[in-house]
């Protein structure tokens, strides 16, 4: 044997030995993790594609017979303009938070540290508070005999009061609400680690401030804006609770609607395929991100 | 070569809240000239650069680039280009985008955008370089494309922070050069911020060196190291022994000076007995012998003689404990350490600081 096989086998020895070593810990830190992925995640999530191609039975069952009238289902124009109307809400609410936010994430971006520390917790504070309690608070302002329409009738701008609950509009307010620091803390982070020398390269080239924020910034720090996007458009279209709460049951949204597969109408297979629509757009979303996000190799999380 | 005034200082300050980093700075920048702001980091050397170029507003005085005042303009409104020293390159754009960024941004036609990024791209030797993206680049080669995006807007006034500081000492020395050629070749005035004073020789036209926001001197790096005007000038460009004493008296310029620790000679025309001087030797012009020489009486012992390539340094301790430095081709034969020996000058290689030029003249300052 020569001495070139003797050192591959004691690489490879050391190697086993290695591998015994790190496994052991290796394992038991991930370990707990992958079982609750699995048991709680992966599996839960198979059988809701499972049901989802399944049938209801007469008593709200579920029947083990396959179809795909549920994905078929959404279809029907009353479904659409469900999905339609999430789309539109979730939309709005996220290009508002953007329009705040960026804004509001740069003012802080720019502070000294100490000093964004403090702001951030600002918008932080709220989020201490029961949402629920912050949603009925906010329907209870917008009621038809609530403060803001006492102060506009006592003002003299209004002689009726404005019908604000029920409306798309306080829908988007309370989705709004719920959101906006979703929005604000990946903006944040993305500019924060925006190097001001960018900025001074630019004007110095001769681009004005809006040139600059259009050419420099914004590129710049689109990983954050995509992942605000993202982190408030999903649960936007999901959070069932808001239009319930502010909507009054007029405004159905695919989160109420899955809500009410499983819990009114008892369609199991039906609520599952929504589901799974949800995650679609979800998975679709974040492949877009990790898109945006490879091609400046710039990250956010 | 030099013609009219480009960018004048006047009368400067600059406040960081309490902190004042500017002193009452006055100077002037020739067209067409290699102009170095050489001084140790925190000096403010930086400031004023950034001042010119419109990132920072001076507390008060006035800044003008061709005879315009430019205190009310913004960055993107002055004909100065900056480049650098993290280089600043944008990250989401290649090469060609960023070069081209200066006329992209006035809406240059695309025609002619591509014929100038080319024309650039010629100059600082990067052909075939368009499409990459700055993290796909060398230190070097980032450099080059800072340097062809900053000088696409044909500015009257390329202000370079520092431009060199991440390379390594070769490439320092090859991209030296290569700014110096540029710089003739385009006939475009450049101010140099470094803090590395063999940069600042090698390239310069004149140097101004700063230190503690206080312009120390501005002149020629010759001019600058034979004459240094202040003991921080002496002590910051090139190596002296700085020595300190009195005269004692003067005849025809060569005067007697009491140091400390003995008694030496100092070509000076304007010096009177019983003025304080400081005397400036740099180690090359500094001997020694085994005895007294006419008219010296500078006793030491030789602590060290260390051999570091191209000469060797002898180091020679005054009875007062002070380390005098001295370099040569060669080491004196019989001489070796701890040997007591006297050191010397030829007289007119010496120079007392503040002392006026040979001929008379006096520098231009504050």
């Amino acid at each position: 044997m020569n001495s070139s096989d003797t050192v591959k086998i004691n690489s490879r020895l050391t190697k086993r030995r290695h591998f015994k070593r790190n496994t052991a810990p290796a394992l038991a830190m991930a370990g707990p993790v992958t079982f609750w992925m699995l048991f709680f995640v992966l599996l839960p999530l198979l059988y809701v594609i499972f049901i989802s191609f399944m049938s209801r039975d007469l008593y709200g069952g579920i029947a083990f017979e396959f179809t795909t009238e549920n994905y078929t289902n959404m279809l029907k124009p009353v479904y659409l303009n469900v999905i339609w109307q999430s789309i539109k809400l979730a939309f709005f609410t996220t290009l508002i938070c953007l329009l705040i936010g960026y804004p509001f994430a740069y003012y802080i971006a720019r502070k000294p540290s100490k000093v964004a520390a403090k702001l951030l917790m600002l918008i932080m504070i709220p989020f201490w508070t029961n949402s629920l309690v912050r949603l009925y608070s906010l329907g209870l302002l917008a009621a038809p005999k609530g403060f803001i329409n006492i102060v506009l009738q006592k003002l003299g701008l209004i002689s009726e009061p404005l019908q604000m609950l029920h409306t798309n509009g306080i829908v988007v307010v309370g989705l709004l609400i719920s959101m906006l620091p979703f929005a604000v803390l990946p903006l944040y982070a993305s500019i924060e680690k925006l190097d001001k020398s960018y900025l001074e390269a630019s004007s110095d080239l001769g681009a004005r401030p809006a040139v600059t924020f259009w050419k420099v910034t914004v590129p710049l720090t689109l990983p954050g804006i995509v992942a605000s996007i993202i982190l408030v458009f999903i649960p936007s279209l999901g959070m069932y609770y808001v239009p319930e709460t502010l909507g009054g049951g007029k405004i159905m949204l695919i989160g109420n609607l899955i809500r009410n597969q499983f819990l009114v109408t008892r369609n199991w297979p039906f609520g599952a395929s929504l589901s799974i629509l949800l995650i679609l757009i979800t998975l679709f979303m974040l492949w877009f991100y990790t898109r945006v996000a490879r091609l400046d190799e710039l990250e956010v999380f | 070569m030099m013609g009219d005034a480009i960018v004048t200082l006047l009368d400067v300050d600059k406040f960081f809240g309490a902190n004042h980093v500017i002193k009452k700075l006055n100077l002037t920048v020739q067209q067409g000239e290699f102009l170095t702001l050489l001084g140790p980091s925190g000096c403010g050397k930086t400031t004023i650069l950034r001042m010119i170029a419109g990132f920072e507003d001076a507390s008060a005085g006035s800044i003008e680039v061709q005879g315009e005042r430019v205190e009310d303009k913004e960055a993107f409104e002055r004909d100065v280009n900056t480049v650098f020293q993290s280089y600043a390159l944008f990250p989401h754009m290649t090469v060609f985008d960023n070069i081209a960024y200066g006329l992209t941004v006035k809406r240059v036609p695309k025609q002619e955008i591509k014929e100038r990024v080319k024309e650039m791209l010629a100059l600082v030797q990067l052909e075939g370089f368009e499409g990459r993206r700055p993290d796909m680049m060398s230190g070097g080669q980032k450099q080059r494309v800072a340097i062809a995006r900053a000088l696409i807007n044909n500015p009257k006034v390329l202000l370079l922070d520092e431009p060199l500081g991440a390379l390594d000492l070769k490439l320092r020395k090859q991209m030296q050069l290569e700014l110096k050629r540029l710089q003739k070749k385009l006939n475009i005035t450049f101010i140099y911020v470094t803090h590395d004073q063999e940069e600042a020789m090698t390239m310069s036209d004149r140097i101004a060196v700063i230190n503690n926001g206080i312009l120390e001197q501005i002149d020629t790096p010759k001019e600058i190291y034979k004459h240094p005007k202040t003991r921080f000038v002496a002590d910051f460009i090139g190596e002296s022994n700085i020595l300190e004493g009195q005269v004692l008296d003067c005849q025809d310029g060569l005067c007697r000076i009491q140091l400390e620790t003995g008694m030496v000679l100092l070509q000076s025309p304007n010096r009177k007995p019983a003025d304080p001087v400081m005397i400036c030797v740099r180690p090359e012009v500094m001997k020694y012998e085994r005895s007294p020489v006419d008219g010296f009486s500078l006793p030491g012992t030789i602590k060290d003689i260390i051999f570091v390539g191209a000469q060797y340094r002898t180091l020679i301790v005054l009875e007062n404990g002070m380390e005098i430095k001295v370099n040569r081709v060669k080491p004196e034969k019989d001489l070796k350490e701890g040997d007591s020996v006297y050191l010397y000058w030829e007289p007119e290689d010496a120079l007392g600081i503040g002392d006026l030029k040979q001929g008379g003249s006096v520098n231009e300052q504050q």
